[in-house]
């Protein structure tokens, strides 16, 4: 896994000659404070965001459920020089990641305030509108590497509808990114009304993990640690892809692509092979599906590589990538989260030159056409 | 092995570090409880700056419930995955047989000892009256 280093670097490890431009599809920007949304946010708004706070099924106002491996979750060195939290200076995220590694597009998702889970469906939708507009004038207009997602709360489905078709009008996003912990499966019809828009706008639906829907985050109940709970953002991930498969939302809408961000790829062939593996048998229970499940997914999703799996053997990551598909791996850093990838030591087995190619650059490229 | 005149004691305050290029290796020198350690400033697993490193106790627990802190300060933890180390070896705490940080050894020196070796000091001149960290690369 690991060799003691004890040697200058090679060229090739050293940030200015990182040789491969690449794409992250997972940078956190972050607010300096919620008063950078005052500008985007209406005075009503922003007098309910100051006397009532945040509306979450979480046990105290601006806090998780679980205590975290670092302070907001970051890398100890992310914090900016000039203040404020990890990923809310441009100025310093360029200096330290966008810049040294050679990223050619970042793609920006937005974690702040919970904006997916808030209760309170129209104050969510007004801090998601604000967000929207936020990601823009601080990040993309600032450095058009950064791109910008179009946050929807699906709960409220008109306000999402209303939200997405503003924003497509803007013309700047490059996806639709809904919550993983909603109220129902992500499969369930009260949600395709945002897959019919995702199609026919061709965006493609980016689902990042975290979030409290006030569900348990795992089918056996709630953890007790941080690093049981962490296991969850697979399970969650994993219910969501066979809800998404077996609903029939891919029969319906044949051209919809959908990212899952940060949920691993490690559980996805053994998932797979299970759903076809039922689907051989119990196929007349769903013959709205007119292919085995391992077809829609191998057509339909890909996935972020962070956080990435460390078998002791290099030789099994590598059969796992084979299994999941070279063609359906996006890589992301995570930038600036204590669990950052970086792209040139994270993916431990090794790669040819143009798997490399896709995985950092241009399985990305295709999916959101850059 | 050349010795490395790299700081001034006073330079380096308890609980602080300082980086250092020697011969091409960033190396960064932490200063715990007294002591001074010398590793390359580079975690094993994917390259982290160890001089954002939380310098922290080694703590064990024989049963649920009961913990116990030991040796506070002398465990480096990595500033992104959060991998342990032992400062005064380099050692991995969860995988010791295989997964180390290099680790240079170091002495303090008074500057009227330093007249005697073969010692390198390229950052500043030394004086008699102080003491020096000196680490062998």
């Amino acid at each position: 896994m690991s060799e003691i280093i004890d040697r200058p670097l090679h060229d090739d490890e050293k940030p200015a000659a990182s040789r491969l431009r690449i794409v992250d599809c997972d940078v956190h920007p972050s607010l300096h404070s919620t008063d950078d949304l005052n500008e985007f946010l209406p005075k009503r708004w922003q007098q309910h965001l100051r006397e009532y706070g945040s509306h979450l099924r979480t046990p105290y106002l601006f806090t998780t459920p679980y205590p975290r491996s670092s302070p907001l979750i970051a890398r100890r060195d992310a914090w900016p020089p000039t203040g404020g939290p990890p990923g809310s200076d441009l100025a310093f995220m360029q200096k330290q990641h966008l810049d040294p590694l050679d990223v050619e597009f970042g793609i920006l998702q937005v974690l702040d305030l919970f904006i997916f889970s808030q209760q309170n469906l129209e104050f969510g939708a007004a801090i998601q509108r604000a967000i929207n507009d936020w990601q823009l004038a601080f990040w993309s207009h600032r450095d058009p590497r950064l791109k910008a997602s179009i946050l929807v709360g699906q709960d409220g489905i008109d306000l999402a509808i209303a939200e997405i078709e503003r924003c497509a009008k803007i013309g700047e996003y490059i996806q639709i990114n809904v919550s993983p912990r909603a109220n129902e499966p992500l499969g369930r019809r009260r949600y395709w009304p945002i897959y019919e828009r995702a199609q026919a706008l061709d965006l493609p639906l980016g689902i990042h993990v975290g979030g409290y829907g006030g569900h348990a985050p795992t089918g056996g109940g709630w953890p007790s640690y941080y690093v049981e709970e962490h296991q969850s953002n697979a399970h969650t991930i994993a219910a969501q892809l066979a809800s998404l498969v077996i609903e029939g939302v891919l029969e319906r809408f044949p051209k919809l692509k959908i990212v899952f961000i940060e949920g691993g790829f490690g559980w996805i062939p053994s998932a797979v092979w299970r759903m076809d593996q039922h689907f051989a048998r119990f196929r007349s229970e769903v013959p709205h599906l007119k292919r085995k499940p391992s077809e829609y997914v191998r057509e339909h999703f890909w996935f972020t590589t962070q956080p990435i799996d460390e078998p002791d053997e290099a030789r099994h990551l590598r059969s796992l990538i084979e299994w999941v598909g070279i063609d359906r791996l996006l890589f992301s850093s995570d930038y600036p989260h204590w669990d950052f990838d970086d792209p040139r030591f994270a993916i431990k087995t090794p790669l040819t030159e143009a798997e490399r190619k896709k995985i950092f650059s241009t399985n990305a490229r295709a999916v959101y056409k850059f | 092995m050349t010795r490395h005149i790299v700081a001034r004691t006073t330079e380096i305050p308890p609980g602080g570090n300082k980086v250092v290029d020697i011969a091409g290796r960033d190396i960064v020198v932490f200063h715990v409880n007294g002591e001074f350690f010398a590793l390359l400033n580079r975690c094993p697993h994917e390259g982290a700056p160890l001089e954002k490193a939380a310098c922290v106790a080694r703590l064990t627990s024989p049963e649920p419930g009961i913990y116990q802190r030991s040796r506070v300060g002398e465990m480096l933890r990595c500033p992104w995955h959060g991998w342990e180390f032992d400062m005064r070896n380099g050692q991995s705490w969860f995988d010791p047989k295989r997964v180390k940080i290099r680790s240079y050894p170091v002495a303090v020196e008074r500057g009227d000892e330093l007249q005697k070796g073969p010692y390198v000091a390229e950052t500043f001149p030394v004086h008699v009256e102080d003491s020096y960290v000196i680490v062998e690369v």
